[in-house]
């Protein structure tokens, strides 16, 4: 235990920013895990994984002279079609099955994007160099790196552009129709397919901002991709399904909590404690879906 | 079937069994060949660190076989390795070991890469009494548990930074300093973290920060701003790799000054890669640097060997792969004097080791561990974004000045 941060009150006010900056960044790859999940019901464990091949893209624009931050515009539309073929060549496959199946299969392919991404770019830790500069706030005690602020910013454009994509174009209809009600839709003439492929292309397209966004702030290493998945499972068990505010509000608390765990608690229990935190909710959610089911007898 | 086919069968079963356990019991030497083992990560998260030490053992190999071999009472024998995948996991990694010796037959192990994988393998060749010279294990918990077949051509992982603290206090007037430190949490960085605490008692220095990193840390921007706040005089990190990145990137977009910055796994190549200029003034811990005068008949010196290796393999050659080649070396000198292909006696002659390769003296502790090494500290330093390591400590090899203090970010360029 480390009481510091109530003693440099400058640390809280560092702790905080940093944790709403990387709070948005996540709830944006919670936002893509809530719609399919929501949409096709699954639950996909190689979300992180897809973040990591996503910065990878942004990595490789970078070593072919490309400023990395391009990589928000090429890396969801590469990622998209990822998210596309492996829809039609593992998912559709599971898609109306047990939650339980769908949870193997993801995290086969997790597996094996581990390892491809291993095997083509190394196992070496790569960053992508932004050369943004950093803001410094309060008499340079507290200071924020241009690119987590750029990273931020992106995320609730490209936040608020899928909103008003869902809400707006006819794909967007078509799957919040497939989301509340699979076979009417089918029977109204949506092609389910279509609209699942395209889900989960858009949910690998989200990761693809992400990872690029991701490279440009943190590390990218072939085996970091967990972490991410579970953040926003987490996000998304706060937050409930199709809903985007709140993804957003999760998002950033998780992020805070995040830091606050890491400057009381130590770095050690940074991400255990994010594991703790989703035992308690879980616990908690079904506490309170046994009451209701006691309400209802 | 009857009897007689029945006991035909027996018989013929029972010949084979004893042929293969007898076959195997000799098939550490083949013909002309010494048969050594390892498993080594190919793929998997250690990928590139285990490919610099299978260079290295390759490397060692070639040269010993084409410079005569090795001599055991009048015969020339060559070396030869069996490698397995253990894919940077330790349960694997003990499996192929088990295999290696069980089924291979081989008598004689080479290490994998890293202390972890290591401290996975040497139980396995304890138990059936095979020598094992390893190259890549420094985590001191190898040299503590009694082991009598392990042997490691490395310093210990505790000595790592302490001659950073060292240094630090000599800069201070020999005053004790304010120790900063985030260690990730594996084998070989709390043992570092032990050499730390240690030489932090020595020299009445106090350690205001202690961070542990977790092992899928990629942000330590808490760490640092807390670094910022106390101003520590030095600032230790180690977390493989991934930490020195990890480090240098946060350290530089925080605009964290601190006096000094020590790190391990931070080659000056791997670092500017990566961050350029960013990187320099950082210093790193490592066994060794190609400017040290030590030499054999094999290598020559350590230039010669950096020379060669580049040309073999098309990179400068990280401590890592030399550490590895010098292992071989080990062997070699080891069979020579033991002048048998007994367990044993090759145990025997490698506890009595005591030579001097382009890698190093080597001489065994009791716990296996080389003790005629000392670790060298080098400063990374840059011409634009070109950087390299430059030896500043200790001072008998010392190419280049310590700078100290690292200049303030608001000053840098």
């Amino acid at each position: 235990m480390d009481f510091l941060i109530f003693k440099v009150p400058m640390l809280m006010v560092q702790a905080s920013l940093d944790g709403i900056l990387l709070g948005i960044l996540f709830a944006l790859i919670a936002y893509g895990m809530a719609l399919q999940w929501g949409v096709m019901n699954i639950i996909n464990i190689a979300q992180g994984d897809l973040v990591i091949l996503g910065g990878y893209i942004a990595y490789t624009m970078y070593l072919a002279g490309i400023h990395p931050a391009w990589g928000v515009i090429v890396s969801p539309i590469i990622m998209y079609f990822v998210g596309w073929y492996l829809y039609k060549l593992v998912i559709n496959k599971v898609v109306d099955r047990d939650l339980f199946i769908s949870i193997l299969a993801t995290f086969g392919i997790a597996i094996v994007m581990q390892q491809l991404m291993n095997f083509i770019f190394g196992a070496d830790v790569v960053v992508a160099q932004s050369e943004y500069g950093t803001t410094m706030l309060f008499d340079n005690s507290v200071t924020l790196p241009n690119s987590k602020i750029f990273s931020a910013v992106v995320s609730i454009l490209y936040a608020i552009a899928l909103v008003f994509y869902m809400k707006k174009s006819k794909l967007g209809r078509a799957i919040r129709a497939t989301a509340q009600n699979a076979r009417a839709a089918k029977i109204l003439g949506v092609d389910t397919e279509k609209v699942y492929a395209a889900t989960f292309g858009i949910n690998a397209a989200l990761c693809g901002i992400a990872g690029a966004l991701i490279a440009i702030t943190l590390t990218l290493h072939p085996y970091v991709g967990l972490p991410y998945t579970v953040r926003s499972f987490m996000i998304v068990i706060v937050a409930g399904l199709g809903n985007l505010p709140a993804v957003a509000l999760s998002g950033m608390g998780l992020g805070v909590f995040e830091e606050f765990a890491d400057y009381i608690l130590g770095t050690e229990f940074r991400i255990g404690a994010v594991f703790l935190l989703l035992v308690f909710i879980l616990v908690y959610r079904r506490f309170k879906l046994a009451k209701k089911r006691e309400y209802l007898k | 079937m009857n009897k007689l086919t029945k006991l035909f069968v027996t018989f013929i079963s029972a010949i084979t069994l004893a042929l293969v356990s007898f076959s195997s019991s000799f098939a550490k030497v083949e013909g002309d060949y010494i048969v050594l083992g390892s498993a080594i990560s190919l793929t998997g998260k250690y990928s590139s660190n285990g490919v610099h030490t299978q260079n290295g053992y390759n490397m060692a190999v070639e040269r010993i076989n084409k410079m005569g071999g090795v001599e055991v009472q009048g015969k020339k024998y060559k070396f030869e390795i069996i490698y397995y995948d253990d894919e940077s996991n330790p349960k694997r990694a003990a499996q192929l070991a088990e295999r290696l010796i069980k089924q291979d037959g081989v008598h004689y192990m080479l290490g994998p890469y890293s202390s972890g994988l290591t401290k996975a393998i040497a139980p396995v060749t304890e138990k059936y009494k095979i020598p094992m010279v390893e190259a890549n294990g420094a985590s001191r918990s190898l040299f503590t548990k009694g082991y009598k077949y392990l042997f490691a051509v490395l310093s210990p992982a505790n000595q790592y930074l302490e001659v950073a603290i060292d240094l630090a206090v000599e800069k201070n007037g020999g005053k004790g300093v304010k120790i900063a430190q985030a260690f990730e949490q594996d084998a070989f960085s709390q043992d570092v973290r032990l050499g730390i605490l240690d030489a932090a008692k020595r020299t009445g220095s106090e350690i205001i920060i202690d961070d542990k990193l977790p092992k899928e840390l990629n942000d330590m921007a808490a760490t640092l701003a807390k670094v910022k706040a106390v101003k520590p005089d030095v600032l230790v990190v180690s977390g493989h790799t991934k930490g020195a990145l990890t480090a240098i990137r946060q350290i530089s977009e925080m605009k964290v000054d601190v006096p000094m910055l020590a790190m391990t796994h931070c080659d000056a190549a791997k670092l500017s890669k990566q961050h350029g200029k960013k990187s320099e003034f950082a210093l790193c811990a490592s066994q060794w640097h190609k400017n040290l005068s030590y030499k054999d008949k094999f290598f020559g010196t350590g230039k010669k060997y950096a020379k060669d290796f580049q040309k073999e393999f098309g990179y400068d050659p990280p401590y890592q792969s030399a550490e590895s080649s010098a292992a071989l070396l080990v062997f070699k000198d080891a069979f020579e004097r033991a002048n048998s292909f007994d367990r044993d006696a090759v145990r025997d002659a490698l506890v009595d080791t005591e030579m001097q390769t382009f890698y190093g003296n080597i001489k065994f502790g009791p716990g296996g561990q080389n003790v005629a090494k000392p670790m060298i500290l080098f400063q990374v330093r840059c011409k634009g974004d070109d950087c390299e390591n430059r030896v500043v400590a200790p001072t008998k090899w010392a190419s280049d000045k310590f700078y100290h203090p690292i200049p303030k970010w608001s000053e840098r360029s």
